[in-house]
């Protein structure tokens, strides 16, 4: 038993039950706020470990949980996501009505989750990774009780969630039918092409679908990022989309290949159809977490591409560019806290003249979006290079000439939502007051996605580093 | 290491946009002192990177080279040699002028003039650019302050302004698309994985070589045609410039139709005809078709046209088609003419524009038949809008003539029948010219613009620099073309090699 490779995902855990712990020794009325510093002191203390974790091989458990450089970066990945959010919903959660420390502690346990699933090794660990973080988003999604929409939400999310669940997890065993092994070293020797493979090959690939909210699978996703509290519906856009990949990928270089499987074909399929329907959904969309629901669906598509070419190029692609989506992600959801704070809503309304109240907001709504647009010199562009130039070095050049021209068409509902921030009169003469960790976290992450998109080299040798370990 | 003469170009408004973000809105007149005085620097800087460019030896000059991305083959690399240097003076000689005249913009002075720095270093960065992709970085930079300058301080007349500025930045967006694909598959192709480069001249190499297969060169050229066509407005793509431009400020339809739009003709020869020389001269006969379609067509609208941004943003789509023909012909003469008469229309543009610009802001009118007599209240924003309008039909002894003359001469054998339709595009554009200098400027005398204000202060600026460019380079050719046929006369072997490479149709 190797504990040590098992560390990381430990500390998080017992970080998790510490402050579930701490939670009832404080006072029912106390603010909660020392809790969430807790839980980013502890997150940060665990990203600074994971620092000097790179080249470390491990695994735990006869190979069912392995620890790489590529896991490691994915950890990190989610790391830093979960610290940014902590950091923006201090003051959401201080707003809660009800059950405030529980919300670090099952964020915290959304995070276990997605660190297994970037480990998983082997179906079953794969499988509890999965829960595990969906699990914690049936209730973060929900979390504010008496709110009809977010309890529509959570409804929603836990019948489509379960449903994908069930599905992926009746594909996993039929592919254990086949090879009668678990492992996906054992699966990628014992799979042979039979139309049992191909059947259960599409439900594992269906419930991935869901995850990382490619269409048709895809549906939930508008709803439930309207529905749920916005620092929920940033992690649920970064980090369950994220770990989604995080498992896909390795699932996808490392058994699939050579199985007969036509798993190319059907990527080429998932990501036109989710770079067409997000970016074509989200024009109409006039409720900003709607439009980045749907804008994240195209992400997808984007990433998708990447793994076409299953090679080296394609995945540290994928890892590039799911580091920079998070801190577009942040950028975005992060201002929108601020305005939601202030006006109660989120619509394109409610942004409107954000650029005379608080300038420095606007800008990195700004940033945020035209990233994610792709746009230089932000880090979007850089990443959606690495994305296309791998398809189309594979031979899918139109997959990437439709990926280029429909990121282009996103321009077009990003810069609708900068048009109003700069030209739209406010909504009101309030004054707008954006608390302190918001302000940081916007600044922050606005400033690295403008310097990963000026001098990419850092981030990108870190992700080559990370995509090797994938094809030793 | 000596002083790194395009990099200060490049970062001179950058640095002042940055320092600009650091005062407070309020300070309206500190921050215009700001912009002049990085724009200033650029702009004396250019004048001696063009002066100073020795054409008797040409190549690459002022080189700087810094290591960037080398995993993927990208630098940080700068240079000029005879087609960029005339780009980039032209380019901190707009940016230059632009500042003076949007000296009274008083409406959020802070954001306009740290989004309109950007936008001058952004189009300087492609022209001094050696690394491909510091081409594309600096190249889509550039649409999204345009887009923000548009609608914030723009005008809405015959569409609103949230329109133009929409359709200006989906065309140009969606051009690029196909751009970034085009140059994508040139670079995965042109060297093997590992060796990898964006080397401007690594990547000529390539295409000269014979390392592109002629089929890939003309499918990847397609694509490269699309991208700087559209921004070149290209008919049929042309269609956001007139309404981009009329919607526009009047800083930004300067630098927009003066210097951005270049970068299409720019990059037709310094990506399309370098990098893939079998595409191109496999496209040109098609280039060159709607390249007199852009002179023609442009010019019967222009001449019916009531406002006179959109006559002279219809003019600016006209002039380019004869740019189009003189790169098509493929010929070291035309493709000289093409180069200068860039220069020389963005100079009268500019002109043109910052003449518009004073006029509407005295008047409050761009309608033509609103106008009348002008000369009579505003003698010295008259002298620049005929100096502008006059280089605009091609006067000997201002700067358009010998481009012109040129671009004719080096197509006639490439394309005598093209050649032949747009020399008679010439008596359309007098027509139009004539007609708005006559409707507006002259006729009896109005009473209605008696208060009027003519040129004073800042306003002097541009007509002074730009008129000094327009009639300087018109009595002395011979400094911009030396500068420029240092460029062109090196490609005479490829030229000569690929001028007997299957084209579309044969020669009309």
């Amino acid at each position: 038993m190797n504990f040590n490779a098992l560390m990381l995902e430990m500390a998080v855990a017992l970080l998790a039950l510490l402050i579930l712990v701490a939670d009832l020794l404080m006072e029912p009325g106390q603010s909660r706020r020392k809790l969430g510093y807790l839980a980013i002191a502890g997150l940060t203390g665990v990203l600074l470990v994971s620092l000097g974790r790179y080249g470390l091989q491990g695994a735990f458990f006869n190979g069912l949980f392995l620890l790489d450089d590529y896991a490691l970066f994915f950890k990190q990945t989610f790391l830093i996501g979960a610290i940014l959010v902590c950091l923006f919903s201090l003051d959401t959660v201080d707003n809660l009505p009800h059950s405030r420390a529980e919300f670090y502690v099952l964020l915290l346990f959304a995070v276990v989750g997605m660190m297994i699933l970037s480990s998983a090794n082997d179906l079953i660990s794969l499988y509890v990774g999965i829960e595990l973080m969906t699990f914690s988003f049936f209730i973060l999604v929900g979390y504010v009780l008496c709110e009809t929409k977010s309890t529509e939400a959570a409804i929603k999310y836990l019948v489509l969630a379960s449903a994908a669940s069930a599905v992926m997890l009746y594909g996993m065993s039929l592919l254990f039918g086949i090879a009668g092994q678990l492992s996906y070293t054992a699966l990628a020797k014992g799979l042979t092409a039979s139309p049992a493979l191909i059947v259960g090959g599409v439900m594992v690939l269906s419930g991935f679908a869901f995850k990382i909210a490619a269409p048709p699978f895809h549906m939930w996703a508008p709803d439930v990022y309207e529905g749920a509290p916005i620092p929920v519906t940033a992690l649920l856009a970064m980090g369950s989309k994220a770990a989604g990949f995080a498992a896909m990928v390795r699932i996808f270089t490392e058994v699939f290949p050579g199985t007969g499987y036509p798993w190319p074909l059907l990527l080429l399929l998932l990501s036109g159809a989710a770079m067409l329907v997000g970016n074509l959904a989200a024009i109409p969309q006039t409720n900003l977490k709607r439009m980045l629901a749907y804008s994240s669906v195209a992400q997808a598509g984007y990433l998708l591409t990447g793994m076409l070419s299953g090679g080296f190029a394609g995945v540290k692609g994928v890892l590039f560019y799911l580091m920079i989506y998070v801190f577009a992600n942040v950028g975005a959801f992060a201002v929108l806290t601020a305005v939601s704070q202030h006006r109660n809503g989120e619509t394109i309304g409610d942004i409107a003249g954000l650029s005379r109240k608080a300038p420095v907001l606007a800008v990195t709504m700004t940033v945020s979006l035209l990233s994610m647009a792709g746009i230089p010199p932000l880090a979007g562009f850089v990443g959606k290079f690495f994305l296309f130039s791998s398809a189309i070095d594979a031979g899918y050049l139109w997959i990437a000439v439709l990926g280029f021209v429909l990121s282009m068409v996103s321009v077009y509902y990003y810069l609708n939502v900068v048009k109003s921030m700069y030209l739209g009169a406010p909504a009101d003469d309030r004054p707008f007051e954006v608390a302190m960790p918001v302000r940081v976290t916007a600044v922050f992450a606005m400033a690295a996605t403008l310097a990963m998109g000026v001098y990419p080299g850092p981030l990108s040798q870190l992700a080559e580093v990370a995509a090797k370990t994938v094809f030793k | 290491m000596s002083f790194p003469v395009l990099s200060t170009i490049l970062f001179a408004p950058i640095v002042g946009a940055a320092a600009i973000t650091f005062l407070p809105t309020t300070a309206g007149s500190t921050i215009k002192k700001v912009s002049a005085a990085s724009m200033g620097i650029s702009f004396l800087l250019s004048l001696m990177v063009f002066f100073g460019y020795n054409w008797q030896t040409g190549g690459m000059q002022f080189v700087e080279t810094l290591t960037w991305l080398p995993e993927m083959g990208a630098s940080y690399s700068l240079g000029v040699d005879g087609l960029s240097a005339p780009m980039i003076l032209l380019t901190a000689l707009i940016g230059f002028a632009g500042v003076f005249a949007s000296w009274r913009v008083d409406e959020r002075p802070k954001e306009f003039f740290i989004l309109f720095l950007l936008l001058v270093a952004g189009v300087a960065g492609t022209f001094v650019a050696r690394d491909l992709f510091l081409f594309l970085l600096c190249y889509e930079v550039v649409v999204i302050p345009i887009y923000i300058m548009i609608i914030l301080w723009g005008s809405s007349k015959r569409v609103t302004k949230e329109y133009a500025a929409m359709k200006l930045t989906i065309y140009l967006l969606l051009g690029s698309a196909f751009l970034l694909a085009g140059i994508l598959m040139l670079y995965l192709n042109a060297y093997p994985a590992g060796a990898r480069t964006f080397s401007m001249e690594a990547l000529a190499q390539a295409g000269n070589s014979g390392a592109l297969s002629p089929e890939f060169q003309k499918f990847a050229f397609f694509f490269v045609m699309l991208g700087f066509g559209s921004l070149l407005s290209m008919w049929p793509f042309h269609s956001w410039s007139p309404d981009g431009y009329a919607g526009a400020p009047t800083a930004v339809s300067m630098v927009h139709a003066g210097v951005l739009k270049k970068i299409g003709g720019y990059g037709l020869i310094r990506i399309g005809l370098l990098m893939l020389p079998l595409g191109f001269k496999f496209w040109a006969p098609l280039i060159a078709a709607f390249g007199v379609a852009n002179v023609a067509y442009a010019a019967f609208i222009a001449l019916v046209q009531k406002d006179m941004k959109y006559v002279v943003g219809y003019s600016s789509v006209s002039h380019m088609g004869y740019v189009l023909i003189g790169i098509a012909a493929a010929d070291v003469i035309g493709i000289n003419g093409a180069v200068a008469n860039m220069f020389a229309h963005g100079v009268m543009s500019a002109l043109f524009f910052a003449m518009i610009g004073h006029i509407y802001h005295a008047t409050h009118t761009r309608h033509i038949p609103d106008l009348g007599g002008l000369a009579h209240q505003m003698p010295r924003a008259t002298v620049g809008f005929f100096l502008a309008g006059m280089a605009s039909l091609g006067l000997p002894g201002l700067i358009s003539f010998v481009p012109e003359f040129t671009i004719f001469v080096g197509s006639f054998k490439a394309f005598p029948l093209f050649a032949v339709l747009a020399i008679a595009g010439i008596i359309l554009t007098a027509l139009y010219v004539l007609r708005v200098l006559a409707d507006v400027l002259f006729g009896p005398r109005r009473t209605e613009w008696d208060g009027v204000h003519d040129l004073h202060g800042a306003d002097w600026v541009p007509l002074v620099v730009l008129g000094a460019f327009l009639v300087g380079f018109g009595f002395f050719p011979s400094l911009l073309m030396d500068v420029v046929n240092s460029g062109i006369e090196p490609l005479t072997p490829l030229l000569v090699k690929i001028k007997t490479a299957a084209t579309l149709w044969g020669g009309l």
